[in-house]
């Protein structure tokens, strides 16, 4: 098995992972083969156009759909193999943050018993320790617990909702969280807030992540490691700044491109993103970035391209990788 | 210099709501001319699509307007149904943030198409079927013709928009309203959004208004620049002048909020803290006071005015600016 410079044991271990969906009599290849590593401790990001698989990985690795094979290693054990009571308690200690915020959030029960939820189920029974565990949490989100409490979600913004959402994901103090794009609803000024907090609440409660996104800038503000995916697979993964200087494969190069910058001498440059992701019914044979690649050749097609290590710690799966 | 295609004086708009009137819109001035692309940035809630549909007169029923909207010298307020309809789709188009808003999920993309050509463009069903053809073709559809044929939930996100674009093209718009175009889209769907209205821009010397709350979306694409906070203007210039020199607190902590490539992973990010003041409490001094940190006691007691720099065409909104040259300013 491929190390992806995780120092101590990973606290996640993904082994190709295949996890499709039936549509009819055809096939979603959804996520085909995926392998990753995450240590204690660190924040993994997970960048990709929609519909590239990212939330079913991240979904699939939390066993909230059962993958078709594959392994999910956490914390030395196989998540894929556990069932009833045994998962259930694995699962309070992994916990996941939806993207839209105010859609996860039931309109019509008040926050403090939406925080106190994931408590109850979890058979915390205690009600004076399920209250101090719920004021807890909405104080180091940012929220006045005994103003918030009582209320309903419809009289929150869309920001003070993920508070809330990160507020319930805290709740059982877990260990690993799966952040699936958290501020893509978000205005810019209310993305750097929660983006702020999410990286406070990682530092005071000793939390893992996996971070999902579709914006490289702000996958980079929080990630030590990134990991780009493309049409159900892995395209590149290694460490932010790295990756980000020095791409290796071709769809990381135009996942950067395709970037605005906020600076009027930066003219964007036109024509970098020509076309779609095919259908993942039907991904492309060999690899499945070729119908969009300006370097794709016939073995391109022929042969599927694995992860190579390309720079100490970095990863791509391409036959031409750039210099 | 031409006159300009679009001229928006004084306009506000109130909505009544249970908690008492609602200002969505504080009294705006701006003016486009022909060919040009204004940016319109500011977050949530700040006024953006409400000043929009003041412009395309499609606003909520109960929505008092006051001011008025010139658009290529009708009197758009006072302009009747009848005509409004012709103006609104010919030469005054729009793109929503959600194409749906703008797509019939019950008709197919070719009907819609022909039907907006032929309703405006007097054109016959097979000229107008060739028109539809060529437009998809023009905003990147592969297999335009099978397209025709389709309905709009067979079709991405992306794709969705660019047929969006391609009604609201369809018959030479002078004017085109882009309404957070690219919000609900990936960075790769985005950027060629954001080409192709460009190039289509270009192509017949159309008037454009973007709207985002991104300014990293307007900076390579707009001629000017109009920042919103609280329902008003708050600073205007062309978008190299802007980028260069920021007076308003509020423009600079906008783009300070932008993750950036270049910064080095876990590095704070400098939010704005707090939010916008409640629309219908509308604050007695400057709206930005409660979040800005340059805030002095004046701030508070009176209201700054949208008055000019040093720069011809940059204006701005403030008793303390930022970056002001030597022995200029307040
Ligand atoms: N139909 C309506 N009735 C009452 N208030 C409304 C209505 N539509 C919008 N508003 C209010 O008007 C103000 C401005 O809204 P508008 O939608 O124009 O802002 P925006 O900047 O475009 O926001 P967003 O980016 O969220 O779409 C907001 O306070 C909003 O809550
Ligand atoms: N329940 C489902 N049934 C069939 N296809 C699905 C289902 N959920 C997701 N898919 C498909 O699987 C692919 C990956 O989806 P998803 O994991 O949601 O991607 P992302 O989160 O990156 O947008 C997409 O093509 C999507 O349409
Ligand atoms: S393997 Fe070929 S098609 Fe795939 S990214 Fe590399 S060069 Fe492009
Ligand atoms: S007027 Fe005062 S509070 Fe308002 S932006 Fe300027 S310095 Fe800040
Ligand atoms: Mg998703
Ligand atoms: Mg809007």
């Amino acid at each position: 098995m491929m190390q992806l410079a995780v120092h101590d044991e990973p606290l996640l271990d993904v082994d190709n992972l295949v996890v499709e969906y039936g549509l009819g009599n055809r096939t979603v290849h959804a996520v085909s083969g995926v392998s990753f590593q995450v240590a204690r401790g660190e924040t993994l990001g997970l960048v990709g156009e929609s519909g590239c698989g990212k939330s079913t990985l991240g979904r699939a690795v939390l066993q909230l759909r059962r993958a078709k094979s594959g392994r999910v290693l956490f914390d030395g054990e196989d998540l894929t193999a556990m069932e009833g009571e045994a998962l259930r308690r694995m699962r309070r200690r992994v916990q996941l943050i939806f993207q839209d915020p105010i859609a996860s959030l039931n309109p019509r029960r008040r926050i403090g018993d939406i925080v106190a939820e994931p408590l109850i189920i979890a058979g915390v029974k205690d009600a004076t320790e399920r209250k101090r565990r719920v004021h807890e949490v909405l104080g180091a989100v940012g929220l006045d617990p005994d103003i918030v409490a009582g209320r309903l979600p419809h009289e929150f913004s869309g920001g003070q909702c993920q508070r809330i959402c990160i507020a319930r994901s805290l709740v059982l103090n877990p260990e690993f969280i799966v952040c699936d794009e958290p501020v893509s609803a978000l205005d810019v000024s209310i993305r750097a807030q929660i983006l702020n907090l999410l990286e406070e609440m990682k530092a005071r409660f000793g939390l893992t992540l996996l971070f999902i996104a579709h914006d490289l800038a702000v996958v980079k503000a929080v990630s030590d490691r990134v990991a780009v995916m493309y049409l159900g697979r892995l395209c590149e993964v290694g460490p932010s700044e790295q990756l980000f200087a020095k791409p290796a494969h071709p769809y990381t190069d135009l996942l950067l491109q395709a970037i605005p910058v906020p600076d009027p001498d930066v003219r964007p440059v036109e024509g970098v993103a020509i076309g779609e992701p095919p259908s993942p019914i039907a991904p492309p044979s060999g690899c499945r970035f070729r119908t969009r690649c300006p370097r794709a050749d016939q073995r391109c097609s022929a042969e599927i391209p694995e992860l190579r290590e390309v720079a100490p710690g970095q990863f791509a799966a391409c036959h031409h990788p750039l210099a | 210099m031409s006159p300009p295609l679009l001229t928006i004086e004084n306009v506000a708009v109130e909505l009544p709501t249970p908690r008492g009137n609602l200002r969505a819109v504080d009294h705006v001035d701006l003016s486009l001319e022909a060919g040009r692309t204004l940016g319109i940035v500011g977050e949530s809630g700040c006024g953006k699509t409400m000043l929009s549909r003041a412009v395309l007169q499609l606003l909520p029923r109960q929505a008092k307007l006051t001011g008025r909207v010139m658009f290529d010298g009708h009197d758009l307020v006072r302009l009747k149904p009848e005509s409004l309809r012709r103006l609104r789709g010919r030469d005054l188009a729009v793109v929503f943030q959600d194409p749906m808003t703008s797509l019939n999920p019950v008709l197919t993309i070719g009907t819609q198409l022909m039907e907006t050509i032929q309703e405006h463009l007097e054109l016959d069903a097979p000229s107008a079927r060739k028109r539809s053809i060529e437009l998809l073709a023009a905003v990147g559809i592969p297999a335009p013709e099978q397209r025709l044929a389709q309905y709009p939930h067979q079709c991405s996100g992306g794709m969705r928009q660019r047929i969006a674009i391609a009604i609201a093209l369809s018959c030479e718009p002078k004017l085109l309203i882009a309404d957070e175009p690219t919000t609900a889209l990936d960075v790769t769907i985005q950027a060629q959004i954001l080409d192709l209205l460009a190039r289509e821009q270009r192509r017949r010397h159309m008037a454009m208004i973007i709207i985002t709350h991104d300014l990293g979306v307007v900076a390579g694409r707009a001629d000017e620049v109009a920042v919103m906070y609280a329902g008003r203007v708050v600073e205007r210039a062309p978008t190299q002048a802007l980028f260069k020199r920021m007076h308003m607190p509020y423009t600079e902590a906008l783009l300070a909020a932008i993750p950036k490539l270049d910064t080095a992973p876990h590095t704070p990010l400098p939010a704005i803290s707090g939010r916008p003041p409640d629309p219908t409490r509308p604050l007695k001094g400057c709206s930005f006071a409660p979040r800005c940190r340059y805030a002095a006691e004046r701030c508070r007691e009176a209201k700054p005015e949208l008055k000019g720099a040093e720069m011809p065409g940059h204006l701005y909104a403030c008793f303390h600016p930022i970056q002001m040259a030597e022995g200029i300013g307040a």
